[in-house]
């Protein structure tokens, strides 16, 4: 059968993706696109303001679709249908044949018909191209406005903020904010947030006209006020790709739109259309699931007609559900079911904190059974158990209040209510799983991590939205099935990292092997090494290299480096406290300039020398540790940094000497192996100059000595350190940080950062204080010993590495060829230094 | 193991002698140039198998799998990429992480403490 698909879109891939999984081989699928790269990720477009490339936001390879049997054409739309002979034309003068006409054309941005719209300056907000005119624009402009507040506006306009624009205005038509999502309490809360952000708000405005000579200057209301804008981002809404169909006479829709019937099927019976192109009982959907949801209804109806199947047990697409969860510039907003629905049937529950920006709304039934639809500002961590709830139609507890004022984190509730969810709950809309699906990958399927779910069932693949209900799932089943869920490290070793420390300390193992023969079975991986390496260094601290342990090192470790895109690695030495010689200085440049290195101060200050081949790290160092430095410990999962500020020394603010502190902690813990990576600060005084605060462990001066914080983190999930102790001495700290951290390094998960092991600590603070300061387990003696043990044989790997034959012989691209550098590394030019060619050139 | 095929053909696959056995590390790997291309060869020691494979990761063409880290999965020996941990089969080549792209693999034999690769 031969099936032409005419846009490759979010849908139209997911599309292929959906045909090829069925019936691989079972089509001769033919895609064209008018957009230059494959299908990307639409929904993470702004992403592409914030570091992601092109190539990450792509949903699959080009080599995929040619694998696959696929033949793709993109940069060449179709511009003309045939229907009686049933042929498509491209633009290029391709013409093809085709059994079953699939449009997936999706939909553009609608622009209102305002005067001056085509003047320079002005953009819509849809493809990667978009974005690439307007990143390129904007580094000329100061002022911008979005036209149009609803979600893609507000997007556009977090974008804008990203792009470095601080004076960006939004300006909506309606009285409110998101006036499709929002009441007006809501759009007033999400409104004060945006505005505390930076954003100008100006509702109940009706945009007459841009000015400007030839580019845009400003923007002229009806009310003829005026706004001096560098450019306009319009984002009012979207208008379907239905010209193609409605020039060879399919049915569009009065508003626009190729109307479709439950089978997704055309007024042509050989042409359908899906996503946000099609309209389906006078709806069109401008999301990404129900887009998904048309595909995989499609895709199923066209692989029973080649088989040959029956009508019965067919899917048909009956409408969905444009419940809604965005992040706004860090502001939660959902709205779901209803939000607005206010008749003498419906009871309304609402909750509002003006201080800390946080509405909600709840629609119920008015005899209290049942979910209607609500809205949540501010803060929406109840949203995906509250959509459930809606969906399934689930009974309400008898206070239904509860619902949106008792999500404290209060673990035990939410696995209470994922129990109570029907087994056809919907958890994952992007990709169509169920609780019950979920639930059996787990049980039947052997699934015990997400990674795992997630490669069986598909769900979490998508927007990754129902991730965290996914995890609860998996707990909540594996709890059901009477697993234990002690946290092993992987299927070769049934201990937790925990258990596994104090085995090898008790039976004083010293190698991987050795470990693996006692205490686990068959031959390890990745997932298992790495820890075990890791407690074989916080226990004995000896080379890491050494005694078969080279290659039971992560990657990184094995080669005392990071690995960098192409292939090359990094060099991070050790500058305590942030505190360097000029001579020292000139020696880095010295280095860099031989070896042509990158450099760059990192943040947390010191100079990371990027691009190095693997050959030239041994030589590299051997010329940094004659000029004084020793490894700096970048690639381990050890002690990076103690970030100073200049403190007493030169400070009129300064309490204390903050420097030397941190000289002092960082020579004592550097090297120092742990579950995850460790950085701490040492401040001054209360104005914080280190951000102490956001570290592992941080130190601040006071008045009488120092606070002693502990577990904060920067990083994906920041958070603040608690303080552990007050005006302590400098002796008193280092015991204090001593035990804190033997605690941790004895007790932490794998990969766990000190803020989330406190956060899963029973008691908490107050726990870990009394073990470390009150010394309530009685180890504290202990710790401080063992800590000395490892600061006392602490020597730099990096000089052990050089000063070893065997060891330095490993650092050589090619074992038969050992002279020679990999080819295969390519180097662009950026401001003067090099830079590794992009992952897609290397690809050609 | 037989090595019966002919020395001379160019376009013939033969066996490569790439290197010493103990040029390689203990239950991991080192790169072999061959003319323009790079073979992973991995000494799993633990298991006494070799392993040859591409070295370039197909994730993101990265000359990176020689470095990557072997192991096990239910008894089926596998690397992870030092890039983003997507780990391969060494024996068929399959990702084992769920994507569709696989790499070649090819035989390895040793002989008098050399280590040929049939190529
Ligand atoms: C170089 C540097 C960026 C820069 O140019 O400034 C950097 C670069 C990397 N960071 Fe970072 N981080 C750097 C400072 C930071 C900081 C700021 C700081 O330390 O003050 C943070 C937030 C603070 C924190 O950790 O709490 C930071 C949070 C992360 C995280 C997230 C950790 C977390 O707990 O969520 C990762 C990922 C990880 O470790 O798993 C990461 C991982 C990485 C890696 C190792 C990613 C990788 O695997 O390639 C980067 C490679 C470094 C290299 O090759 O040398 N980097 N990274 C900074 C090196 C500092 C140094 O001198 O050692
Ligand atoms: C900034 C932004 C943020 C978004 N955020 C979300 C979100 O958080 N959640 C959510 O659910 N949805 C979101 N969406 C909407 C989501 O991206 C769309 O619902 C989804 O992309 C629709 O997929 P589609 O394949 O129907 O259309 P598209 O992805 O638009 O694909 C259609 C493709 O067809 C091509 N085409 C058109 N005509 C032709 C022709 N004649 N020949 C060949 N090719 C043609 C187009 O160039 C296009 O590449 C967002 C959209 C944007 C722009
Ligand atoms: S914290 Fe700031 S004010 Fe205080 S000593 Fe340091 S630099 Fe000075
Ligand atoms: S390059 Fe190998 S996993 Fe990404």
């Amino acid at each position: 059968m031969k099936i032409i698909i005419i846009g490759n879109g979010m849908v139209g891939y997911k599309f292929c993706e959906k045909l090829v999984e069925r019936s691989p081989a079972a089509f001769d699928i033919t895609v064209f696109g008018e957009e230059l790269r494959p299908a990307y990720d639409r929904v993470h477009l702004s992403d592409y303001f914030i570091g992601k490339s092109g190539e990450d936001l792509h949903l699959n390879t080009e080599a995929w679709y040619a694998q696959n049997k696929i033949t793709l054409h993109l940069g060449d739309p179709v511009t003309g249908i045939n229907r009686p002979e049933k042929t498509i034309t491209s633009f290029k003068g391709i013409t093809l044949p085709y059994d079953v006409l699939v449009m997936a054309t999706g939909s553009a941005a609608m622009v209102p018909p305002i005067h001056g719209v085509e003047k320079k300056g002005v953009f819509v907000y849809r493809t990667i191209e978009d974005l690439d005119l307007i990143r390129g624009y904007a580094k000329n402009a100061k002022k911008a406005a979005v036209l149009g507040g609803g979600l893609l506006g507000l997007e556009a306009a977090k974008a804008m903020l990203d792009l470095g624009i601080k004076k960006t205005h939004v300006i909506e038509f309606a009285p409110r904010l998101m006036p499709r999502q929002l009441d007006d309490i809501g759009a007033a809360t999400l409104k004060n947030k945006l505005t505390a952000l930076g954003l100008s708000i100006h509702t109940l405005k009706h945009t007459y006209q841009v000015l400007g000579e030839e580019r845009v200057t400003g923007i002229q209301f009806a009310d003829e006020s005026e706004l001096s804008v560098d450019m306009l981002v319009i984002s009012t809404g979207i208008k379907a790709r239905d010209e193609l169909a409605s020039q060879c006479g399919i049915e569009t829709g009065a508003r626009g739109g190729i109307v479709v019937n439950d089978q997704l099927q055309t007024s042509d019976p050989s042409v359908f259309a899906i996503g946000e192109c099609a309209v389906h009982k006078d709806m069109i959907y401008g999301l990404v699931a129900p887009g998904y949801e048309m595909a995989e209804v499609l895709a199923s109806h066209l692989c029973q007609a080649k088989a040959g199947g029956s009508r019965t047990g067919k899917k048909t697409f009956t409408g969905f559900d444009m419940s809604t969860k965005l992040k706004l510039v860090g502001t939660d907003v959902a709205s779901f079911g209803d939000p607005f629905i206010s008749t003498e049937k419906v009871r309304t529950i609402l909750f509002e904190d003006k201080l800390n920006g946080i509405y909600k709304r709840l629609n119920i039934s008015s005899d209290g059974k049942h979910l209607l639809g609500g809205i949540l500002v501010g803060e929406a961590s109840g949203y995906n158990m509250l959509l459930q709830q809606y969906k399934n139609k689930m009974l309400l507890p008898s206070n239904p209040e509860d619902l949106i004022l008792m999500q404290r984190d209060d673990k035990k509730e939410s696995s209470d209510s994922i129990a109570s969810l029907p087994d056809d709950a919907l958890i994952c809309s992007c990709e169509g799983v169920t609780k019950d699906t979920i639930c059996r990958s787990v049980s039947e399927s052997g699934c015990e991590t997400i990674d795992a779910i997630k490669k069986c069932t598909k769900a979490g693949t998508g927007c990754g939205g129902c991730v965290p209900m996914m995890k609860d799932l998996l707990v909540h089943t594996m709890k059901l099935n009477g697993k234990y869920i002690r946290n092993v490290l992987c299927e070769h070793f049934a201990y937790s990292r925990q258990e596994l420390y104090d085995l090898i300390k008790i039976h004083g193992l010293k190698s991987f092997n050795e470990v693996l023969d006692r205490f686990g079975k068959g031959d390890g991986c990745e997932l298992c090494k790495p820890p075990v390496s890791s407690i074989l260094a916080s226990l004995w601290n000896e080379m890491i290299l050494k005694k078969g342990n080279d290659t039971a090192q992560d990657s990184n470790d094995r080669f005392l480096a990071n690995i960098q895109k192409g292939g090359t690695y990094s060099v991070v030495p050790r500058i305590p406290g942030g505190e360097i010689t000029p001579d020292k200085l000139i020696a880095i440049g010295g280095v860099a300039k031989k070896y042509n290195l990158y450099t760059k101060i990192t943040g947390a200050q010191r100079i990371d020398l990027f691009g190095a081949h693997i050959s030239d790290l041994p030589l590299i160092w051997e010329e940094l540790i004659a000029a004084g430095f020793e490894s700096g410990h970048a690639y381990g999962k050890a002690l990076r940094t103690v970030k100073s500020c200049v403190g007493s020394t030169w400070c009129r603010f300064g309490l204390h000497d903050s420097v030397s502190y941190a000289i002092r902690i960082e020579e004592r813990y550097r090297g120092l192996r742990a579950p995850h990576k460790l950085k701490s600060a040492v401040s001054g005084c209360i104005r914080e100059c280190a951000e102490a605060r956001s570290k592992d462990f941080g130190i601040i001066a006071t008045e009488k000595g120092w606070n002693l914080f502990v577990c904060g983190n920067g990083g994906s999930k920041p958070q603040h350190a608690v303080l552990l102790a007050s005006d302590i001495d400098s002796e008193t700290c280092i015991k204090y940080i001593d035990r804190f951290l033997m605690f941790y390094i004895t007790t932490a998960d794998p990969l766990t950062r000190t803020a989330p092991w406190l956060n899963k600590m029973e008691g908490g603070i107050d726990y870990l204080r009394n073990v470390v300061v009150h010394d309530s387990l009685g180890m504290g003696v202990q710790w401080e010993k063992d800590m000395q043990l490892l600061v006392d044989s602490y020597s730099c790997e990096w000089k052990a590495a050089i000063e070893n034959p065997e060891i330095r012989k490993r650092f050589n691209h090619f074992v038969n060829a050992p002279a020679q550098k990999d080819p295969a590394v390519q180097f662009d030019e950026l401001r003067g230094q090099k830079k590794p060619a992009s992952w897609n050139k290397i690809t050609g | 193991m037989n090595n019966a095929e002919p020395v001379c053909a160019i376009e013939r696959k033969n066996w490569f002698q790439a290197c010493r056995v103990e040029d390689v590390v203990h239950n991991g790997g080192v790169c072999v140039k061959y003319g323009e291309q790079q073979i992973a060869l991995f000494h799993f020691t633990r298991r006494k198998e070799w392993f040859a494979i591409q070295n370039e990761c197909p994730h993101k063409m990265q000359m990176a799998l020689s470095r990557g880290m072997i192991g096990t999965q239910q008894d089926e020996p596998k690397v992870a990429c030092p890039f983003h941990k997507k780990t391969f089969s060494l024996v068929t080549g399959q990702c084992l992480s769920g994507d569709e792209c696989a790499i070649e693999t090819y035989p390895v034999k040793v002989e008098n403490g050399h280590v040929y690769i049939f190529i």
